[in-house]
């Protein structure tokens, strides 16, 4: 009865009419917003002459990059040299993450030593090397190293195959002969072979509570297989060595002082706070974890493998790729010391050319953007998967 | 007797090998072959690293002249960075004019110490100052108006540039943050999804690009004739960037307050703003404090990237100053010194974060 009374007021101050009241304005002020900016860059674009779309990845770019990984040359496309600029940039991100994962998880162990020493040699590297920001770090390295290290004639060597001077690091190319391919297929069938005898000890295992060494089995197939389709096919793998020929080494891989620069800038920065996340996770195993493993009976091997990693697993995953995430992006730092990744090469180079700021901007982020929301999505399944099953 | 007993019996002391200064070495860096071999390791690491440093940067370096034919061809040669200070702090700002930087930073300085020494009255107030008077007062000083004469800010440069960028990138990004923060975890889908969509793109792509944006795509979004100052579409694209960042970590106190918070506020009546200002955010805030400092400490090493689309901040001035001819080849020195003011900035954060932490975590 009273409801009928309230009338219009009731309808002004429920919460809902309310909700949905804001929810409209919100959404007209942001539409509004949208159609202005979209307004102002549609007659701006045609006051300055801009093209608009995407017809310019067609075009011939007209410009040469100076490392590419697939067949580029000034009369290739403009999408071609996204392509180019894309692939430079996953390289640099993937050599960081493997190399800032072994010294990070190296570092992030060493900080929990027992040695007293070696924890505060570890906790030093950490807290110098995240405190200063990663672009002074990419500029030591690439101007204050790199570019001061000795002309070709006189580089740094290391078993006469590895050679380091001012014009990039050369590192011998393996090259397969005849026969190589076997060595291939031998290798894929015995990781397939070993992954096979894993999932049969993991049954017999739950079966009959017997176990079997499938590590030690593993490497020993591995191992025997790629010696036996070695020595079936002659040894066909030889190796291309760098060479002094004139000014500049010859043959070999090259990789040039910006890459090296950056990779090498990137994953020690990278690997501090991988440190810091290693060693979180690990401490966040409780000690009684430990304890109750050894009142068990299990080794301190089996401990480590079967106990606290699976636990600390959990915990440095999330991070773990959090850090790989911004490594990633972080390599967009290679604009400042002209290593041709997809900002330089396409945010910079083709944008200047063309001029579509927002198509080549728009590409640009969306490549990153991507990358982020695939990497949550993963995260997310792997949260799901590994959710501690409680009671 | 019994003293008797006493004083026959020796009191054993502990063997010598297990207390004291050799007790101690023995514990924590010989205690067994393989730490024996890990100590050798970190010695021989610290010799490499240590005595040559402190040869180059102390011992065979140069502080006293004014040029570089003054330098030892061993060690740094600081007479760089001494000449090159004033470009290397305040940029091409005139000469004359510094007395505005200096006493604003004065004023920052006294009303940082003020809020840093415990248990003073009106903090709350002298807080307040810095958050909102001072930065409107520094605009004025550091641009020029009222009397003042105009210093453009392609003059603004160095250390101070640096610290004006971190700065605003503070100061105007929490409000964001928050409210961003706030709109996510609305029950109001609309409003929750457009500011999950904003966080979202500004968190998943690199400043740099950011940057490219702000100063490639910001003047034409703008009207005919709008035309922003360089320095302002960087500001824009850093103050945005790190709204998103902060949001996410404001976003984590707002989720780890109990629900019995803000069903206690909203059956005192209170409205949602209120319950907000009043019961929430002063406790979730207060959670993330560390964390907030964290991400004061990112945006301030990501100022060093404005450099990319050509303001001379900190770093930038550093690799200016080393093309210049007259001081070629001083990289390294340019470098170290940059590293070490970064290095002290952010490495003070973070302590003070740590500290704070502790204070704060009072328990409940």
């Amino acid at each position: 009865m009273q409801d009928k009374n309230l009338g219009l007021s009731s309808i002004l101050f429920n919460r809902s009419v309310q909700g949905i009241f804001y929810q409209i304005v919100t959404l007209v002020l942001v539409i509004l917003a949208v159609l202005y900016i979209v307004d102002n860059t549609a007659s701006n674009m045609i006051a300055r002459g801009l093209a608009s779309g995407f017809h310019f990845l067609g075009v011939e770019s007209g410009f040469d990059i100076g490392m590419t990984l697939i067949d580029y040359s000034p009369t290739s496309t403009y999408f071609d040299s996204f392509i180019v600029g894309l692939l430079n940039t996953l390289l640099v991100a993937g050599l960081g993450i493997s190399i800032a994962t072994i010294v990070g998880f190296t570092v992030g162990i060493a900080r929990l030593s027992s040695n007293w020493l070696i924890a505060k040699l570890a906790e030093s590297y950490i807290e110098i090397l995240r405190n200063i920001p990663l672009l002074l770090q990419i500029f030591f390295w690439y101007f204050a190293v790199l570019r001061a290290l000795p002309k070709p004639k006189q580089s740094l060597e290391l078993a006469d195959s590895f050679f380091l001077n001012n014009r990039g690091l050369f590192i011998p190319d393996p090259v397969f002969g005849e026969g190589g391919t076997l060595i291939l297929y031998s290798f894929i069938a015995a990781i397939l072979i070993s992954i096979g005898i894993a999932i049969w000890s993991k049954q017999r295992q739950n079966k009959t509570g017997k176990t079997f060494p499938v590590f030690y089995s593993s490497i020993g197939l591995l191992i025997s297989f790629i010696f036996l389709s070695m020595l079936a096919t002659g040894f066909p793998v030889t190796f291309d060595y760098p060479e002094l020929k004139g000014f500049n080494f010859k043959g070999g891989i090259k990789l040039i002082p910006e890459l090296v620069a950056l990779t090498f800038a990137l994953s020690m920065y990278t690997a501090s706070f991988i440190a810091e996340v290693v060693r979180a996770g690990i401490q966040a195993v409780s000690l009684g974890q430990t304890e109750a493993a050894r009142s068990l009976g299990l080794n301190p091997n089996q401990i480590l493998r079967l106990v606290i990693i699976p636990q600390a697993l959990r915990v440095i995953v999330p991070p773990l790729t959090n850090q790989y995430l911004n490594l990633t992006k972080n390599s967009s730092l290679a604009a400042a010391i002209a290593y041709p990744d997809l900002v330089l090469v396409f945010a910079g180079t083709a944008l200047m050319q063309t001029g579509q700021a927002i198509e080549i901007i728009g590409m640009v982020m969306g490549v990153y953007l991507f990358l982020s929301l695939m990497t949550s999505i993963i995260m997310n399944l792997f949260n799901r998967f590994m959710r501690v099953a409680e009671r | 007797m019994n003293t008797e007993i006493k004083d026959n019996i020796e009191v054993t002391k502990p063997p010598i090998a297990s207390i004291g200064v050799i007790g101690w070495l023995r514990k924590n860096l010989f205690s067994s072959w393989s730490n024996i071999l890990l100590t050798l390791i970190g010695i021989y690491i610290l010799y490499s690293i240590i005595p040559s440093f402190i040869s180059w940067a102390f011992i065979d370096a140069s502080f006293v002249g004014s040029t570089k034919q003054e330098c030892s061809k061993e060690g740094a040669c600081w007479i760089f960075i001494k000449e090159n200070l004033k470009l290397i702090f305040y940029g091409l700002y005139p000469s004359e004019e510094l007395w505005r930087i200096n006493s604003m930073y004065f004023i920052l300085l006294v009303c940082g110490i003020y809020i840093l020494v415990p248990n003073l009255k009106y903090k709350g107030w002298v807080g307040s100052f810095l958050l909102i008077l001072f930065p409107i007062l520094s605009v004025v000083m550091f641009s020029g108006g009222f009397g003042l004469e105009t210093v453009e800010t392609r003059l603004w440069g160095g250390l101070f540039l640096t610290l004006v960028i971190a700065g605003v990138g503070i100061v105007l990004s929490l409000p964001i943050g928050v409210m961003l923060a706030l709109g996510r975890r609305s029950k109001l889908p609309v409003v929750s999804l457009l500011s999950t969509i904003f966080i979202e793109i500004w968190r998943g792509v690199p400043l740099i690009t950011v940057l490219f944006m702000a100063s490639n795509m910001f003047p034409l979004f703008m009207p005919e004739g709008v035309n922003f100052d360089k320095l302002i579409r960087a500001l824009i694209g850093v103050m945005f960037f790190s709204a998103a960042y902060l949001a996410e970590v404001v976003r984590g106190g707002l989720q780890a307050m109990p629900k019995g918070q803000y069903e206690a506020a909203q059956a005192m009546g209170l409205s949602y703003w209120r319950m907000m200002a009043l019961v929430i955010l002063p406790q979730s805030l207060k959670m993330v404090i560390p964390a907030i400092i964290g991400s004061f400490i990112a945006i301030f090493k990501d100022t060093t990237l404005v450099l990319v689309i050509g303001l001379f901040d900190f770093l930038g001035i550093i690799q200016f100053v080393g093309t210049n001819p007259d001081w070629l080849g001083f990289s390294h020195e340019g470098y170290v010194f940059a590293a070490a003011i970064f290095w002290v900035f952010c490495f003070g954060m973070s302590r003070y974060s740590q500290n704070l932490e502790k204070k704060l975590d009072t328990g409940r």
